[in-house]
């Protein structure tokens, strides 16, 4: 199955998926109830810890190696300071990847 | 509907949340820029980019499973990840059926296609402010979760156009990440966030070598329950616990 093919199963599937979420109150509240307060609280973690769970690994692990002093942890440090300082993706970006271009340089 | 107190017209209320929604859109840009790289990235073109921004229109799941296909991952993968991202748009969802109530099916539908944080939150806090007008909600909601819409649409062909001219040496994959980051850091607002933050990473680093990107989602789970049981029992000892 050629890459493309694969990617539009992904769209079409998730697409479906995520209008399903997006949809599932305003059209079926009647059928769902209310939504307890742990349900609530479930839910509200999930951003957070589907971030950092997508965030660290990227940082943290490079070329499957756990390493804590390279170029993209210390990078990432970095742009989690400017993340918390500005509240700016486009910072948060720019400082990130001017970081790790001139760490690269820098470390071996 | 209070006796008196008028109700902005359509048009206006549609304007209001526009012009509500405008700072976000500034935001937006660097974000949905990112979305159209990373296709250039995993190797996919236009077409994908612009199918992904229109049928699911979530950026952090588009951009994480596109990402993952760039790695090789089969498409299930890619899929649970986009909807274990996307499960809080339940939340949302549940939270606009007393403002959308009166509305038709169609209107619904409407809103459910670009239910999203920021039309969401926006919405929400504007329905509930007192020292605003009265804006129609529906029409307001419009306003902002349809000029994010297009503002999404342009940026992704433009990331797409900006990928495959900026030369391969300079790392715009490290973007991803980033951009990630920068949506975590206001998602923590709280101990149980932080704690779910901080396992969810600790585990995904830890159980990254797991084959079928298991570790992100096993992350990702660990730290929901650890929030969820510490926001728990702060509920249940009260907020002044020991």
């Amino acid at each position: 199955m050629s890459p493309i093919t694969t990617a539009w199963i992904v769209i079409v599937v998730s697409g479906i998926a995520t209008f399903s979420i997006r949809s599932s109150f305003l059209l079926f509240a009647d059928r769902f109830g209310e939504v307890s307060a742990d349900t609530r609280e479930v839910l509200r973690m999930i951003p957070a810890a589907a971030l950092a769970a997508l965030v660290a690994p990227a940082i943290l692990r490079v070329d499957g190696q756990l390493q804590v002093f390279g170029p993209r942890p210390i990078a990432g440090a970095i742009a989690l300071a400017v993340a918390y300082v500005t509240r700016s993706i486009l910072w948060t970006i720019v400082v990130g990847i001017l970081a790790v271009i001139g760490l690269e340089f820098v470390l071996p | 509907m209070e006796a008196g107190v008028p109700t902005l017209s359509a048009s206006r209320s549609a304007l209001a949340g526009a012009r509500e929604v405008a700072p976000v859109l500034l935001g937006i840009i660097p974000f949905g820029l990112v979305a159209g790289v990373v296709v250039v990235e995993a190797g996919l073109g236009l077409p994908e980019a612009v199918g992904f921004s229109t049928i699911v229109f979530a950026g952090a799941a588009q951009i994480a499973a596109i990402d993952l296909l760039g790695s090789g991952s089969p498409a299930w993968v890619a899929i649970l990840t986009a909807i274990v991202i996307n499960l809080r748009m339940m939340m949302y969802s549940a939270s606009l059926v007393v403002p959308m109530a009166g509305e038709s099916r169609a209107r619904r539908l409407a809103v459910a296609y670009v239910l999203t944080d920021q039309p969401y939150a926006l919405s929400v806090a504007r329905y509930a402010n007192p020292d605003r007008p009265a804006v129609d909600r529906w029409w307001f909601y419009v306003g902002v979760g349809y000029s994010l819409w297009l503002v999404w649409q342009i940026c992704t062909v433009l990331g797409v156009l900006v990928g495959a001219s900026v030369p391969d040496a300079v790392p715009l994959g490290f973007g991803v990440p980033l951009a990630f980051l920068a949506l975590l850091v206001p998602s923590v607002t709280d101990r149980p966030t932080l704690a779910a933050a901080v396992v969810g990473a600790g585990v995904a680093v830890v159980a990254a070598p797991l084959p079928a990107n298991a570790g992100m989602l096993v992350g990702a789970v660990s730290g929901v329950t650890a929030g969820a049981l510490l926001a728990r029992r702060r509920r249940i000892t009260g907020p002044v616990g020991r």
